[in-house]
């Protein structure tokens, strides 16, 4: 029993609260947001620590015990991914301060802002399965609220598409929660593990595991990704760099969570499964990310492509695969907002999105170039930077599983990302502005503080690797031995 | 009993399917409800289907019903009339800035 372990759920749902009062104060909402995320980011620093100490924490909610009452439960993988979120909600927080208008600022920004954290971080830390359902309704509902406000027409466009999408596979989640629930009589993941290892995984049970592989790809963007590109784009950059950030990462934790603790009993059928997927998703990710020439698309595909990357480390499955698949999906929530902070600066300082019509801003803007610089090679894992111990073991896993051919494709979507952001850089900051671009200038310096708080984690990320690798080992152990998590819970 | 519920979810599935393939923005809404309301069925027949008994009658009940999906339902319905709402409003304002209820219409423009 540890209350801490609700903290990082009931304090952004308590700040979207107290936001909503003040909705026309826009001073006091974001007063309280900055106390809000920093608090939370505090309390998840607190228990990462202690779980770090005294292995996985769990919560019943409202003492009934684990498997019939809801439980909530913190072990180092959802530890570290909700300390992650944390800090990448901090930056977009104080970049929506500088970025985000006054008219979407009075009409519940901050409130669902706070929202979809408290969505996120009950993803994580959820260890029933219905209660993922809701926390990813919660999550979901306030990024479509997030994606659509602004109300202009291309944002209504893709909202339309977005949600229809979104409502479907919920559907189809809830209908596979129906089926799981026939076949054992419990949701709570690992009682649901527990009796699945004692049934033994039949074809019904695989079949059901497909169900939630579609539920789950769906949402995380592993090869069905069709519909990302487009919602992805409409928003504000800050929107977009939050949901590259969380919302498709939520989607593979769920992914790893339950291939991992519940359905780990044929790893033959579903590793090859999920490289199949993880195979199309890094290429199709890097053709996209090198067929476009504007800044949004192009740092949209490349979320695909990381996206296949933490599928990959899934598929290959051996212990350096697994623990890199978590260091690189810490680097890659990082890396991306990074990414798309630096990418609606970019944007914003020349006035369009279109490559053919931006050049010669790093004279004008030399601290934004660089910074992007280092983030592209950040992105394509050069050392020292944090991309590179993640790649590292995840290619090492790669091999170590046998999988030459799905690691060489990795390896060269690796280098293909890497030159379609250098790409963005060349042709931004380099060369003479073309006579139709923006000349006035524009005070980046508001924008470029909460991407350097970012910047620092990823250098931090990469020099302090020794230290991160106990966290992801730890991580690993559970990972790889399902039965750490589920002594946890049941006993206690 | 049972069967019979697993082919009016069916029929449903086929319905909303149909409903949500279809042009118009306002069927595709439709569909969507009908679509869940499909889903909620399908979870209550997944428990087992039993007349004449409550949910819950403390320790010594000659015969009860499993709570736990009636209360994922209640969740589930209460999230999707939610959901139902705000996807009625998102329609009739894309309606108002669009002009248009074609989903044909709102493919994107070729320059984004």
């Amino acid at each position: 029993m540890n209350n801490l372990v609700v903290l990082p759920i009931l304090l952004p749902l308590v700040t979207g609260v107290i936001t909503l009062l003040f909705f026309r104060k826009i001073n006091i909402q974001r007063f309280f947001s900055v106390i809000g995320l920093l608090a939370t980011a505090t309390v998840s620093t607190i228990l990462i620590t202690r779980v770090a100490q005294s292995g996985v924490l769990t919560l019943n909610m409202g003492g009934w015990k684990a498997p019939y009452g809801i439980v909530l439960v913190a072990d180092m993988v959802a530890a570290l991914l909700v300390v992650a979120a944390s800090i990448i909600a901090l930056a977009c927080l104080l970049y929506a301060f500088r970025s985000i208008n006054k008219e979407r600022e009075q009409h519940h920004f901050y409130p669902f802002f706070h929202f979809l954290i408290a969505g996120v971080n009950a993803s994580f830390l959820t260890g029933d399965l219905f209660n993922l359902f809701v926390s990813f309704e919660l999550m979901l509902i306030s990024s479509y609220a997030l994606i659509v406000l602004g109300g202009t027409e291309r944002q209504l466009r893709e909202t339309i598409k977005y949600v229809l999408i979104n409502i479907v596979s919920s559907a189809l989640f809830v209908a596979s929660i129906g089926f799981l629930y026939s076949i054992t009589g419990t949701l709570n993941m690992a009682d649901l593990s527990v009796r699945i290892a004692e049934v033994g995984q039949s074809g019904v049970v695989t079949l059901i595991a497909v169900l939630f592989l579609i539920v789950f790809s769906i949402k995380a963007g592993l090869f069905l990704f069709f519909w990302l590109s487009g919602s992805y784009a409409a928003p504000p950059a800050v929107v977009t760099a939050l949901f590259a950030g969380l919302l498709t990462k939520v989607g593979l934790y769920a992914i790893v969570r339950t291939f991992t603790l519940i359905f780990y009993h044929d790893p033959d059928f579903f590793n090859a499964l999920i490289g199949w997927m993880a195979g199309a998703t890094m290429i199709l990710g890097v053709i996209g990310a090198i067929s476009y020439r504007d800044v949004n698309k192009i740092l949209i595909y490349n979320v695909v492509a990381g996206v296949g990357f933490v599928a990959f480390g899934m598929a290959a499955a051996s212990r350096s695969a697994l623990e890199g698949l978590l260091f690189y999906m810490l680097h890659d929530m990082l890396i991306k907002t990074l990414l798309f902070l630096l990418g609606g600066a970019l944007i914003a300082v020349a006035g369009t999105s279109r490559l053919d019509n931006m050049g010669g801003l790093i004279q004008r803007y030399p601290v934004l170039g660089w910074m992007f610089f280092i983030s592209a090679l950040a992105l394509a894992g050069l050392p020292p930077f944090s991309g590179f111990p993640g790649k590292l073991m995840l290619f090492e896993g790669g091999f170590e599983a046998g999988l030459y051919g799905l690691t060489g494709v990795a390896v060269l979507s690796s280098l293909l990302m890497l030159y379609s952001v250098l790409r963005i850089f060349i042709q931004a900051f380099w060369g003479e502005p073309p006579a139709g671009m923006a000349r006035r200038p524009y005070a980046v310096n508001g924008l470029l503080i909460p991407a350097g708080i970012l910047f620092a984690f990823i250098i931090v990320m990469g020099l302090g690797a020794e230290g991160m690798f106990q966290l992801t080992s730890r991580a690993g152990d559970i990972l790889l031995h399902p039965n750490i998590y589920i002594d946890a819970v049941l006993k206690e | 009993m049972e069967i019979l519920m697993c082919v009016a979810v069916g029929i449903l599935f086929a319905v909303a399917v149909f409903l949500i393939l279809s042009r118009s923005l306002l069927r595709i809404v439709l569909g969507m409800s009908i679509l869940t309301h499909g889903v909620h069925l399908l979870l209550i027949t997944m428990s087992r289907l039993k007349t004449g008994a409550p949910p819950l009658l403390g320790e010594m009940a000659e015969k009860y019903v499993d709570p736990l999906p009636q209360a994922l339902i209640l969740t589930s319905i209460v999230i999707n009339f939610g959901l139902t709402a705000f996807f009625f409003v998102l329609s009739y304002r894309s309606y108002l800035k669009l002009r248009t209820d074609d989903m044909e219409e709102v493919r994107g423009r070729p320059y984004e």
